[in-house]
């Protein structure tokens, strides 16, 4: 049959096609290292891609209750604590550096840098969690978790309440106040979303520490630590936004 | 003029490469292990025909019980079961999959030169999510199935019906992940492993195709994925998003969902599309008419697909203003579907066509996607849509397109590249056979639903005036005939692993790499890395490659 100068036919040799010129990490299919680094890093990219459509299912639910409750979803937000936002803001945003300067000494070939920058952020990765676990803590007792616990209280009486009082929170109609359980719906859905993927980073951290640790990316083969890096970014942009939105709703001049 | 191109190799010395993808290894870990697009297209291939036999076993139940007017044979609430069933059978594990995950799978990396998908593990990956997705929609059906339709809609879904929404819901969730990998690990590949002188525009349109239908999976599936979250929170603990009395609002649920869900129509139909551009050029031995337009026209609907989603609820409640606009939207898609068809029906003018099975099956298609396609210009337009919609009008309109437009062409796919998978011929005659039985029964079971619908006979009820009997008697009879259409492939296919004539490399004498390598192929596809060096369908480098061999060897 056909035979062009491009084609060749006939069985390959029995060690199909050598590994000797390559370095052990590049897979079989790619012609170059390069090509492979280039496409798992597009291949990230195009996930974290997937990743805003998913959250921007939610981003857009929140949009419209927003602007159909506003009251409500100031009222609401005033039962968030700012400082712990603002704490677990620096926490991620400083993470990222972490995380940031791990890649960077991945690539310079510095095992114990990396190692320290990877258990860093693994560590700040814990704060926050620490931190959205006691700010759950709080909405549980105050009975804010939507559902048939759901108390109204804050909102109908603010005086009773310690944190709508310190705002001057006026009281809201019952027909707004019943609309604060949606946005504690979609507070916890939004962070509750946001903490998964902070529990899988971490736990890819973890992973990653115990390999580094053996030096596996201080080998010139970085793509691993760079696409997570991109991973963490991602999760942290993410927060930075849900802060605004969830955090700072009234908060402005 | 001989009436037909086939060529195959002289049959007394022709045998099947002892070294291919097949062969290299053994035993069933071999298989559910590997990293070889090839091999996990023919997983998919099992699987989705697997699942295709469920779906078309339902679509007969639901046919025998229309055969009457009355509910007889089966009680009203298992009636919408079985539709349901069918519907999420049909979409998540059969259509969107179909084409892609089988023949793209397989020939993405072949036709531009590459040795695998970029990423493997993904690939299989995504076959795993696959078949947990299906085990879930067995589980539901075995403990009892679903019958909130396949549209999930709510309220309905979320506080009236006490059947298993949240384990269907959970396999559409993981099945769209299979098909957001399958996607992801399209446009990585055809963005970054494409063979020396590949060049975009010298692409099979069949990657463009794919191409465009990657991006609708990488940008819509995570919006079902996010409304199928909210629906299950929703059903479990009332988080109220989509419940009106604690203030939320039904149809946001609906704009999540056809915000995937129609564009998903098109991750259905343009790998389909695909298919036929590549039939078309080789039976008519002509390069396609207006590649350039054809290409973009796959992104054109892409990306006009994103913007017309709010069709599906013309008669839900959205402002008149948004019904305007979305009107005018979905008739921008007939643009670039017009295009592709007239383009290649340019391509067959003065083209020397032949009438192997595949292009018959094409043929089937670009027929009956026509008047899918127009009908659903009735649809679009709103004026008309709130006479049709919810009759069996859309019903037939979305079977010509999705069955008659996306079987076909997955038909015509699989007819033509099965020598390129397994190395042997299927039967010429009785598949031509088949082709024109699918299509006799097609028409006979859909179109008199276009006569139904017009008349008024609503969707999804297990009974029906009498008056509207003989069209449905009609329909049913045309479901026989189409199941025998469909089950025919399957026989001769499966005798033809065995008994069919050695394929040789190029049967069709076409132009694609994929065709310029033995069959069935080496695991690493091609032995050396091929260089592009002509452009797509050319069929005058072809013969020069052929008059070269035979100076050369004769």
């Amino acid at each position: 049959m056909s035979d062009s100068p491009a084609i060749v036919h006939g069985a390959p040799t029995e060690a199909g096609h050598s590994h000797g010129e390559h370095p052990a990490y590049q897979r079989h299919h790619f012609e170059t290292v390069e090509q492979q680094a280039d496409a798992t890093n597009f291949a990230m990219w195009l996930f974290l891609l997937t990743e805003v459509m998913f959250f921007g299912g939610l981003f857009c639910a929140y949009l419209i209750y927003r602007n159909w409750y506003y009251p409500a979803f100031v009222s609401a937000s005033h039962q968030l604590d700012v400082r712990w936002g603002t704490a677990n803001t620096f926490a991620l945003i400083f993470s990222s550096f972490t995380m940031a300067m791990g890649v960077w000494c991945a690539e310079m070939k510095k095992k114990g840098g990396l190692v320290l920058c990877l258990s860093l952020t693994f560590l700040l990765g814990m704060v926050f969690l620490g931190i959205k676990t006691i700010e759950y803590h709080e909405k549980w007792e105050k009975h804010h978790i939507p559902g048939i616990r759901y108390s109204m209280q804050s909102f109908l009486n603010p005086a009773s309440d310690e944190a709508a009082a310190a705002y001057g929170d006026k009281p809201l109609p019952l027909d707004m106040a019943r609309h604060t359980e949606i946005y504690f719906f979609l507070y916890f859905a939004m962070t509750g979303m946001h903490a998964l993927h902070m529990i899988i980073g971490i736990a890819i951290l973890g992973y990653m520490i115990i390999r580094a640790r053996a030096g596996a990316y201080t080998t010139g083969h970085v793509t691993f630590v760079e696409n997570f890096g991109l991973y963490w970014h991602f999760v942290d942009i993410i927060w930075i936004y849900l802060f605004a939105l969830l955090y700072l709703i009234s908060r402005h001049p | 003029m001989s009436a037909t191109i086939i060529s195959l190799p002289d049959q007394s010395t022709a045998r099947i490469p002892k070294t291919n993808f097949i062969t290299k290894e053994n035993g069933l870990l071999s298989w559910l292990l590997t990293g070889d697009h090839k091999r996990i297209a023919i997983l998919y291939l099992i699987s989705i025909t697997f699942f295709f036999f469920i779906g078309g076993a339902l679509a007969g139940l639901i046919r025998l019980e229309l055969l009457t007017p009355q509910s007889d044979l089966m009680a009203t609430d298992t009636y919408n079961k079985v539709f349901t069933m069918h519907g999420v059978v049909m979409i998540f594990l059969f259509l969107v999959p179909s084409v892609p995950a089988t023949l793209g799978n397989f020939f993405i990396p072949m036709m531009i030169g590459a040795k695998d998908l970029a990423l493997p593990k993904i690939n299989l990956l995504s076959w795993y999510l696959y078949v947990v997705g299906g085990i879930l929609v067995i589980y539901t059906m075995a403990s009892g199935g679903v019958d909130t339709g396949w549209t999930f809609t709510t309220p309905l879904s979320t506080h009236y019906i006490n059947t298993n929404v949240m384990s269907t819901g959970m396999a559409v969730f993981i099945a769209g992940f299979s098909s957001i990998f399958t996607g992801l690990n399209f446009i990585v590949t055809l963005h970054k492993m494409r063979c020396p002188g590949m060049t975009w525009f010298r692409l099979p349109l069949f990657c463009w195709a794919h191409y465009a239908a990657s991006i609708l999976m990488v940008l819509g599936t995570p919006v079902l994925a996010i409304a199928i979250v909210l629906l299950a929170l929703e059903r479990t603990i009332g988080i109220g998003v989509f419940d009106p009395t604690k203030g939320g609002d039904p149809l946001l649920f609906q704009h999540l969902f056809w915000f995937y869900s129609h564009p998903a129509v098109y991750i259905m139909i343009l790998p389909g599309m695909g298919v036929i551009s590549e039939t078309v050029s080789t039976f008519s031995r002509k390069r396609v008419f207006g590649y350039t337009a054809v290409a973009f026209s796959s992104v054109a609907i892409a990306v006009f697909g994103f913007f017309v989603w709010a069709h599906h609820m013309f008669i839900m409640g959205i402002s008149n203003y948004a019904m305007l606009v979305f009107s005018l939207l979905t008739m921008l898609v007939a643009v670039p579907s017009a295009i592709k068809i007239f383009n290649w029906t340019f391509t067959l003018y003065k083209g020397s066509i032949t009438f192997e099975t595949p292009m018959l099956y094409s043929f089937g298609f670009m027929g009956l996607f026509t008047i899918g396609g127009m009908t659903g210009v009735f649809l679009g337009s709103s004026g008309t849509d709130i006479h049709l919609t919810e009759t069996y009008f859309i019903v037939a309109h979305f079977h010509f397109v999705m069955v008659g437009g996306m079987l076909m062409a997955f038909l015509a796919g699989i007819h033509f590249w099965w020598p390129k998978m397994t190395g042997r011929m299927y039967p010429e005659k009785i598949s031509q056979l088949a082709a024109v039985v699918t299509f006799i029964g097609f028409n006979l079971t859909f179109f008199p639903q276009f006569i139904l619908g017009t008349l008024g006979m609503p969707r999804r009820y297990a009974a029906y005036p009498p008056e509207f009997q003989i069209l449905n008697v009609f329909s049913t009879a045309g479901a026989t005939v189409l199941g025998v259409g469909y089950l025919m492939p399957v026989l001769y296919l499966v005798w033809s692993l065995k008994y069919g004539a050695i394929a040789g490399d190029n049967p069709w004498q076409a132009t694609g790499l994929e065709w310029q390598t033995q069959s069935p192929p080496l695991t690493e596809n091609f032995l050396v890395t091929p260089i592009m060096d002509h452009e797509a369908y050319d069929y005058e480098w072809l013969e020069k490659q052929q008059a070269k061999e035979v100076a050369s060897v004769g």
